[in-house]
């Protein structure tokens, strides 16, 4: 067996096993798309509650309406519908153009250990939503985000599990400073998918 | 030279062989199609190297259902795990001594 076989060999080995286990085709881009969305809606969910003015001094609001909670919960699902619907599709394309499939075991694993914290903690929101904890909402679904991301980076890239960690400490701090929900909800959700995106970006998409 | 090559695994000379054995010892258990994906083999020629390594008992086979589709997975068995195992060691010290 000559040198240069023996090195393929190995190398064929590695990548086979890392391909196998892992799903790789997840978009950076899509990172970078749900950040700004994010921002978007925490912008949007800000003048709901305080109106047109940048104050976090003094602050005499507090949500009680009806209406004003029904508009934020619009607003939030309509930026997780489209983080979801952007993240689906730029991945899809992704793995075109790599020509790999995304319905493989890795991906079908990755789903389904991101999707029992993350319904586990959609349930618990809604039911706390509904009882009237609003303040809990924040902290509690950056936590859960968190730790779906910590689970799912057990079958895609190491620099999930570190966004994850982030998500949790961010959102354990944020149940420290009640009212300030909405900010940090917005560096969660908003700024750290944006620099996670483009790291990722970055690193792999290119 | 030769003691190196005393340990390789004849059930691994094949390239494909040890693809499979590789895919296998990463993950838990693996289906048919999927190694079919990832490998970019035919049908035929997959069935042939994993009824070889099924043979030497490196693997367990499950055979199920998928709705009224049959689905074959594969799992790596103690035995295949080992002799993987030791053929990377052999390969590794293939490498160690050409670099001497």
């Amino acid at each position: 067996m000559e040198d240069k076989d023996l090195y393929t060999e190995l190398s064929s080995i590695r990548n086979l096993m890392e391909r196998s286990a892992k799903f790789i085709s997840l978009s950076g881009l899509s990172g970078i798309l749900a950040g700004i969305y994010a921002l978007i809606g925490a912008w949007l969910g800000y003048i709901q509650v305080y109106g047109n003015r940048l104050t976090l001094s003094y602050r005499d609001n507090y949500i009680s309406e009806e209406e004003i909670i029904v508009r934020l919960f619009i607003i939030a699902l309509a930026v997780l519908v489209l983080s979801l619907g952007s993240g689906i599709l730029l991945t899809l394309r992704k793995a075109a153009r790599k020509k790999q499939n995304v319905w493989n075991p890795s991906s079908k694993k990755l789903l389904f250990s991101m999707s029992v914290p993350l319904l586990t903690g959609g349930c618990l929101l809604l039911i706390l939503m509904f009882r009237g904890y609003y303040g809990i909402i924040a902290p509690a679904s950056l936590i859960f985000y968190g730790l779906a991301l910590v689970a799912a980076s057990n079958y895609t890239f190491e620099d999930v599990k570190w966004l994850g960690i982030m998500e949790i400490i961010l959102g354990l701090v944020a149940a420290l400073f009640p009212g300030y929900g909405i900010v940090f909800w917005a560096i969660g959700f908003g700024l750290l998918h944006i620099i996670y995106g483009s790291i990722m970006h970055f690193k792999y998409d290119r | 030279m030769k003691s190196a090559l005393e340990h390789f695994d004849k059930a691994f000379e094949n390239r494909i062989r040890l693809q499979v054995m590789s895919i296998l010892v990463a993950n838990e258990n693996y289906d048919f199609n999927s190694l079919k994906e990832l490998l970019e083999v035919t049908d035929g020629n997959l069935a042939s190297h994993l009824k070889a390594l099924e043979k030497e008992e490196y693997i367990n086979v499950y055979k199920s259902f998928l709705g009224r589709k049959p689905n074959t997975s594969y799992a790596a068995s103690d035995k295949g795990r080992m002799a993987f195992m030791k053929h990377l060691e052999a390969l590794e010290n293939l490498i160690r001594q050409q670099k001497q």
